[in-house]
């Protein structure tokens, strides 16, 4: 499993969508399923959750330490690996930030406004969820690949785009696109443009309306965004394989690396690897679900 | 009254991706030279780079650091040809560096006269691997051919060692049915048959074999084979030497556009170059490759290569060229004898 971190991150994701429908306020029985069907529902849930989810996260910590705690830190601080940690951070540093205003630039416009070829913007939003992550790559390669549409004129200009750095974070922008924008749009449709409009009416200033009203009022939806985003651009793997070219230490990010050492029959190190990604992927769940438990009202209107 | 730590945040941020910008640039102060090769190869590159490296110290020059990515051989091709800026190719067949020339121009057409041996420093050929006391007694490529018997291989459309495995057959059955090519097609076809599922790359088929267990023999280059053996412990698998195989030449070039373009041709040259000489060929074949220059390897690491007879890509195939189209391109051999949803 090279990407375990990857799906860990995905189930996350899925996973959380279901606690917050359950959590506070309805917890009184309303549907009437007897004890012994909920018993076995919950039984269920428990035995599949933990068959898919929680073995294979125990089976990447196992297998990272079988030849010891040693072998471990050796795995983690050999310069290929550094170099795959600090560019997978580096290139969620770009990528999160960038998406997280696209993000509420494109919420913003869809929620408060109406115009012409709004559903249009909404479906494009939803593109990357929609598109395979290696057409997304594939689709980077044709335009900016040497023989693609602006290969030819980047080449004579000396940009690298395909197959280094940059390459790597536009194929992460691209997957991650919708995470943000999704968090945000149902909420702000839902909070209506009520607020602006009396800040407005105040004499504040469209900057000001934004910074003091909007923001506030979206900040932990958006806050979970980022996170879900996050989490995302650190696990990619499909778009940005495609794009990467696999130099080793130097446009491989965690998840390209642990395919890499797996496939070079070191278990022991790819596993090393993809712990520090599931490790990752945990601190974003505890982040989320602190999140969820203090401010579940707040992000409570979302769509998947 | 919010924004105010959101900003700080976003400095520290700011900061941090400086700083790994920053210690990413100055690795890039040092010469690098980008070789782009195939799968089975990182372990052999490992021990040359840092030989040629050694070698530059003592020679007084700067070392330089050498970038290695590997993948199938037609992947990383077609990666070289969308613009991946590899100094030297050193592929897993003709074909692939020939592609590269033809389609973007970037490699003169004449690229396999420039060094000696056909550009070929080492190359190997293609064995069997089975499971440890080859508990379906397969001796010959015929038993390949055999029903019951699960053959793991890579797919020829992506994998260059599975090109080599497929001719090699094809060369076997040419031999065994005195040239009557329906009877090849069948025989070539009733392994691939036995093929339940192709990878994209040796590397992948050999993971398949060796560690999820699938399949009964694993047809695969010699040096992926022996490394398997060593790497899974000893004694899990024996290698059986068919009695025919084929020279699989593997070979090597700069990518003159990129070179020049980067200043680098000197030192790749010199990279190049360094793979004929006694150290870099004794180092092949340590890691079971065939050295172009065997008088240069330990006589211990020749003696475990078994003599086999070992068809030719020019004077039995006609050139990869001929090779390419008959067998491999769209709709031809491969194609017609193999359907995966059979």
């Amino acid at each position: 499993m090279p990407d375990a971190g990857a799906i860990l991150q995905q189930n996350a994701h899925v996973a959380g969508g279901g606690t917050t429908a359950g959590t506070t306020r309805r917890r009184a029985p309303v549907t009437g399923e007897g004890p012994v069907a909920r018993a076995v529902l919950i039984g269920v849930a428990i035995a599949f959750l933990s068959l898919f989810l929680l073995l294979p996260l125990v089976v990447v910590f196992v297998e990272a330490l079988r030849a010891g705690v040693g072998a471990y830190v050796a795995a983690l601080t050999e310069p290929d690996a550094v170099a795959a940690i600090q560019l997978t951070l580096m290139v969620a540093a770009i990528a999160v930030p960038l998406n997280l205003v696209f993000g509420v630039a494109a919420a913003w416009a869809v929620a408060k406004f109406e115009f012409p070829g709004k559903s249009f913007l909404v479906s494009l939003i939803d593109l990357p969820f929609s598109v395979s992550p290696v057409v997304a790559g594939l689709v980077y390669v044709l335009l900016f690949g040497a023989q693609g549409l602006f290969g030819g004129w980047l080449r004579d200009h000396g940009v690298e785009i395909i197959f280094a750095v940059p390459g790597i974070v536009l194929a992460t922008v691209f997957v991650t696109f919708p995470f943000i924008a999704r968090e945000l749009i149902p909420l702000m449709e839902e909070q209506g443009t009520g607020d602006e409009e009396v800040a407005m009416t105040l004499g504040a200033s469209g900057l000001q309306t934004f910074w003091r009203v909007t923001l506030p009022n979206i900040r932990f939806a958006l806050l979970y965004g980022v996170l879900l985003c996050n989490a995302r651009a650190m696990g990619e793997f499909g778009a940005v394989a495609v794009v990467s070219g696999k130099i080793r230490g130097y446009t491989t990010t965690m998840p390209l690396h642990v395919e890499i050492l797996y496939n070079e029959y070191n278990s022991v190190a790819a596993f090393a690897v993809a712990s520090v990604l599931a490790l990752l992927a945990l601190v974003t769940l505890v982040a989320k679900v602190f999140l969820e438990s203090r401010y579940g009202d707040e992000i409570a209107a979302r769509s998947h | 009254m919010t924004h105010r730590p959101g900003r700080r945040i976003f400095r520290r941020a700011a900061l941090a991706a400086a700083a790994i910008l920053s210690t990413i640039g100055m690795s890039q102060a040092q010469t690098v030279l980008l070789n782009v090769s195939y799968d089975p190869t990182r372990e052999l590159y490992r021990d040359i780079n840092k030989a040629f490296n050694d070698k530059l110290v003592a020679d007084r020059k700067k070392p330089i650091a050498v970038r290695n990515s590997h993948g199938g051989s037609g992947a990383q091709a077609r990666a070289v040809i969308d613009g991946l800026d590899a100094d030297v190719v050193t592929l897993a067949l003709s074909a692939d560096i020939d592609a590269i020339a033809q389609r973007s121009q970037r490699i003169p057409a004449n690229w396999q006269s420039r060094l000696p041996n056909k550009s070929t420093p080492f190359s190997s050929t293609i064995v069997f691997l089975v499971r440890a006391g080859n508990p379906k007694a397969i001796r010959d490529w015929d038993d390949l051919a055999r029903p019951g018997v699960q053959v793991v291989t890579p797919n020829p459309k992506t994998s260059g060692g599975a090109r080599w495995n497929y001719l090699a057959a094809w060369g076997f059955g040419l031999k065994k049915f005195g040239g009557d090519e329906a009877k090849v097609r069948e025989f070539v076809g009733a392994i691939y048959k036995n093929a339940p599922t192709l990878d994209t790359g040796a590397r992948g088929s050999t993971v398949s074999f060796a560690q999820r267990g699938v399949g009964d023999v694993l047809i695969a280059w010699e040096n992926e084979a022996y490394l398997a053996d060593l790497e899974f412990g000893k004694g899990k698998f024996d290698i059986v030497t068919p009695s025919i195989s084929i020279r699989a030449e593997t070979p090597v070039s700069i990518v003159d556009a990129n070179v020049d373009r980067k200043g680098t041709r000197e030192l790749a040259e010199a990279y190049l170059r360094f793979l004929w000489s006694d150290q870099a060929q004794a180092i092949a074949a340590r890691h079971y490759y065939r050295p172009a220059r065997p008088e240069a390897a330990a006589k211990g690491d020749l003696a475990r290569f078994a003599t086999l007879e070992l068809l030719s890509i020019d004077d039995d195939f006609g050139g990869w060229a001929k090779a390419q189209a008959t067998h491999f391109g769209d709709k031809a051999i491969f194609d017609q004898i193999y359907s995966p949803s059979r």
